[in-house]
């Protein structure tokens, strides 16, 4: 761990975006220390004024401060991102070995059931999941992980597959070791660490799609914050004031140039050098 | 004395990595009869492979060469630009990999290839074929009017390595550069392949560069034998020479080592003991004196050079000064 | 000596085509005989070579030996044991009592394990817990010459020569009656191969252990082994005793390899060579008769008809062949 942040320390991209990953983080963490204003708070005399003193990045058409509902925002966006992008891992990684480990009917079932989900495009699982059990933070996770689990676990799959072959594998076998052991302990670290790193880079995207559902309004219900919905509100408003959009698009930029920088650094570390040195 | 192909004199070339400046090889010297098979013959380390990738100019990025001449044909490869040593490459100097499937391109039938490789000359294309055709002939391949249309990966290895020996004469080159040619493949297909090479050598007068660990192969096909250690050339001379009289003590060990050399079954084995030293922290004094069960005071403080031991025997000990 | 090891007409198919793909193709056999007809005997404290080319099936006789592949026919027994009967806890001590020196000795370590936890696997896979493992791993690495603080090394870390050690150190972890070593002196460089093999000779002696040693290196099996077999075509063309074989083979294959064996020595160089023609053929189109006749120097028109008998010399030396050299 320590070798790794020293490593991207030393690629600038890469410390850019370790920094404002932990900016991020440490803001969304800690936005009931550092915003300035209850985010749900209506002010309606102060409403749709630019940038001040008073408030960072202005008010919206309700007169809440943009600043403390960006930091809020941050929240449901973590949130979100984490905790889809974490049972999709845990679900893809359980499907994955079974599938690479087994025997091939298994393999083909489950690859089929993969394509299956795949072949649905997110919007529509998320429209037609809305229309049963309506929209919330919930169900936005629900979706978004049903549609990540397929590409976790095919790549789990696939180095399942190339691992199982190799020789060490082989050796364990002839040793005894039995059928957990192998994958907890042989196989599982192995695969993780590229897949992790995967992972950490479909976060954009997953707080873009969250951006997305929400401004469509089949996301978070008002008034929570999101800044999906802070990009609805201010496109509403696009002719009265820029500011909400540019409330709402400043965290999403820095959160996908972040994460983005930050796996890209961390999939350049793992695959030569590390390869090398692992 | 015959004329030189090839001339390399004092070459020395460094790789800088993360732990240092890797010293590959160091004033290395070293003369290629015209129409004759140098072989180098040398293990893990000793830089036979650092020695190829500078003759034909493809030494990584992080390689450079401080001192060196590499003399072909009357001109220094080493100066040459890469547009120029890229006319040189594939014509005049070729060269076999131990992996056919590394110089053969899988998505492209052979026939196509051997075609492709003749680019450079203005004949037809009805030419070219026939050409081909009578290349594959004679490196052994049966019907090659069929095999023409085939894919790399539906021969056997055996028929993939011709096929990159055909690729490699094709053009006719002065000299042929061998890098493990027979490694990979199984013994009794080995003798094959360098009968074939040996009779393709004669028919076509080209000089023949094999590099190779294998001392019985070096043995069966060389007319001269150059034993690398650690980067240096330690002693060269003909093929007889070399075997039956060795001079340096690395070469005796070596050869001694060899379980092949042992005619009476043995239960304990010789070997060198200890490991080539660090070639980026080197500390002086002959290379091989952490190994050496001869070396003596003077080993420590001067390395030794080249020098004539016997009729074109040459010898890197201070030993044979004595 | 008693007998460790007894392998009856042992026979090892593999799938080519899956039943549809054989189903579209009108294959009517979609599998190859990877190991033919193959009997053997080892007995405790001896050294077994096993020698043969590419496609001979000599790794996957030894595969199935070590209880990884399944045999199509034929018997496996360990210490009066069949093998291929086993129960599941029958096979856990099966497991102990032979073990597996890899071709590839660096691919076969785990990446992520130290040494010291690699060479101690058996000992967790086995449940014996009651042993210090840091005790155990020291012991084993001295045992093969490697010092003890190379316990926190990781496999990528290691030289080729310290790797394979580690790989006998790992091997010989619960005490085996059979280490079955496969090219132990494969990528090592020639002035350090009789540190590996004088190490088994070793092993052979303090511990009493069999070995199993798969080689196409010729010139380390008559240091090492006391008896050999060649295998072609997943058969055995001829086997005996080690130095019977070398000074007088009766198998043109035997002596075809022989003759390939080239060395620089005048005195250990053979002087009656012979060579052969063309390749190995396809497992999936074995000649007919003798399956070595389309190579052989010697063959002749009975050779393609009929399938060659068995001989046997001195009551050691067996070999399949129409025409055994004199």
């Amino acid at each position: 761990m320590k070798v790794a942040i020293k490593r991207i320390s030393s690629d600038p991209l890469g410390l850019l975006g370790l920094c404002l990953v932990t900016l991020m983080v440490v803001s969304a963490l800690g936005a009931s220390i550092f915003a300035p204003y209850d985010p749900i708070q209506l002010n309606i005399m102060e409403r749709l004024q630019g940038p001040s003193a008073k408030h960072l990045l202005g008010t919206d058409q309700l007169g809440r401060d943009l600043f403390s509902r960006v930091l809020f925002g941050g929240q449901v966006a973590l949130k979100v991102a984490f905790l889809s992008i974490g049972s999709a891992l845990i679900v893809g990684i359980v499907l994955g070995l079974i599938a690479g480990y087994g025997p091939a009917w298994l393999d083909n079932s489950i690859m089929l059931l993969f394509d299956t989900i795949r072949s649905v495009p997110t919007i529509m699982l998320a429209l037609v999941t809305v229309a049963f059990v309506g929209a919330s933070l919930t169900t936005l996770i629900f979706v978004i992980a049903a549609s990540s689990i397929p590409s976790y676990g095919r790549i789990v799959r696939t180095q399942t597959l190339t691992i199982k072959s190799k020789d060490f594998v082989k050796a364990e076998m002839l040793m005894g070791a039995s059928l957990p052991r192998i994958l907890s302990i042989h196989l599982l670290p192995n695969i993780l660490g590229p897949l992790l790193i995967l992972a950490s880079m479909d976060i954009p995207s997953i707080i873009a799609l969250e951006a997305g559902l929400s401004f469509l309004g089949m996301g978070v219900k008002p008034p929570t914050p999101s800044w999906g919905s802070i990009l609805n509100d201010g496109f509403a408003l696009i002719r009265n004031t820029p500011w909400p959009i540019i409330a709402g698009s400043i965290p999403l930029v820095l959160a996908t140039l972040g994460f983005t920088f930050l796996g890209e650094s961390l999939r350049d570390l793992l695959d030569p050098k590390l390869r090398k040195s692992l | 004395m015959s004329e030189n192909i090839l001339k390399i004199r004092d070459l020395s070339v460094n790789y800088h990595t993360d732990r240092g400046k890797l010293k590959a090889l160091r004033h290395v010297n070293l003369d290629i009869p015209k129409g004759s098979i140098v072989g180098v013959v040398g293990e893990s380390g000793c830089g036979k492979s650092t020695l190829i990738t500078s003759i034909i100019r493809q030494l990584d990025d992080n390689a450079d060469i401080p001192n060196g001449l590499i003399e072909f044909e009357k001109q220094d490869l080493l100066k040459l630009s890469q547009d120029n040593m890229r006319n040189i490459s594939g014509t005049k100097i070729s060269i076999v990999f131990q992996n056919p499937m590394s110089t053969l391109n899988p998505v492209i039938s052979i026939g196509r290839q051997m075609i492709d490789i003749q680019y450079r000359d203005k004949i037809s294309k009805k030419t070219k074929k026939q050409r081909s055709i009578d290349m594959l002939t004679k490196v052994g391949i049966p019907d090659p009017h069929i095999q023409f249309n085939q894919y790399p990966h539906e021969l056997s290895g055996g028929m993939q390595q011709r096929v990159s020996i055909a690729m490699a004469l094709q053009a006719g080159p002065s000299l042929l550069i061998a890098d493990e040619p027979t490694t990979a493949l199984d013994a009794t297909l080995e003798v094959q392949i360098l009968k074939l090479l040996k009779e393709l050598q004669e028919e076509m007068g080209c000089s023949i560069l094999f590099v190779s660990h294998h001392l019985g192969v070096i043995a069966e096909l060389c007319d001269h034998v150059v034993v690398m250690y650690a980067g240096q050339v330690v002693e060269q001379g003909s093929t007889y020479e070399i075997f039956n009289k060795p001079a340096h003590p690395y070469t005796i060990k070596l050869l001694e080592c060899d379980p092949a050399s042992i005619s009476q079954k043995q239960r304990l084995l010789p070997s060198i003991p200890g490991e080539i030293p660090d070639l980026t922290n080197l500390s002086g004094g002959c290379i091989f004196k952490n190994r050496c069960d001869q070396s003596i005071d003077r080993c420590d403080q001067y390395t030794p050079i080249l020098k004539e031991f016997d009729n074109t025997h040459f010898v890197s000990c201070h030993l044979t000064e004595l | 000596m008693s007998k460790l090891l007894s392998i009856k007409n042992l026979r090892v198919r593999f799938r080519t085509k899956s039943s549809f793909q054989a189903m579209i193709n009108k294959i009517e056999d979609p599998y190859i005989d990877a190991v033919r007809q193959v009997s053997l005997e080892i007995k405790e404290g001896e050294t077994f070579a096993l020698v043969g080319e590419s496609g001979s099936g000599k790794s996957t006789l030894a595969l199935a030996t070590a209880g990884l592949l399944n045999a199509e026919e034929g018997q496996i027994k360990f210490m009066n044991e069949d093998v291929t009967t086993m129960t599941s806890s029958q096979i856990m001590a099966y497991r102990k009592k032979i073990s597996y020196i890899w071709q590839d000795s660096i691919g076969s370590l785990s990446p992520r394990m130290s040494v010291g936890s690699l060479i101690t696997e058996a000992y967790k896979i086995h449940n014996l817990k009651d042993r210090d493992l840091k005790m155990e791993a020291d012991r084993l690495l001295k045992l093969v010459g490697l010092p003890t603080n190379i316990k926190e090394r990781y496999a990528h870390e290691l030289s080729g020569g310290q790797a394979r050690r580690v790989g006998v150190a790992r091997a010989i972890a619960l005490n085996p009656k059979l280490i079955i070593a496969d090219e132990p002196t494969a990528g090592l460089d020639v002035s350090v191969q009789g540190e590996i093999l004088n190490l088994l000779n070793k092993l052979r002696d303090d511990l009493g252990v069999s070995l199993f040693v798969i080689t196409h290196n010729l010139n380390i099996v008559r240091h090492i082994s006391d008896r050999t077999a060649v295998m072609y075509l997943g058969r055995f063309v001829e086997q005996g005793q080690t130095d019977d074989i070398f000074a007088k083979p009766r198998h043109p294959y035997t002596l075809a390899l022989l003759s390939a064996n080239l060395t620089p020595y005048q005195e250990t160089s053979l002087k009656n060579k012979i060579e052969l023609t063309g390749e190995v053929p396809s497992l999936m189109d074995r000649p007919n008769g003798c399956e070595f006749h389309t190579r052989c120097p010697f063959s002749s028109k009975h050779c393609d008809d009929e399938f060659p008998p068995v001989h046997t010399f001195n009551g050691q030396q067996i070999l399949t062949c129409h025409y055994p050299l004199k």
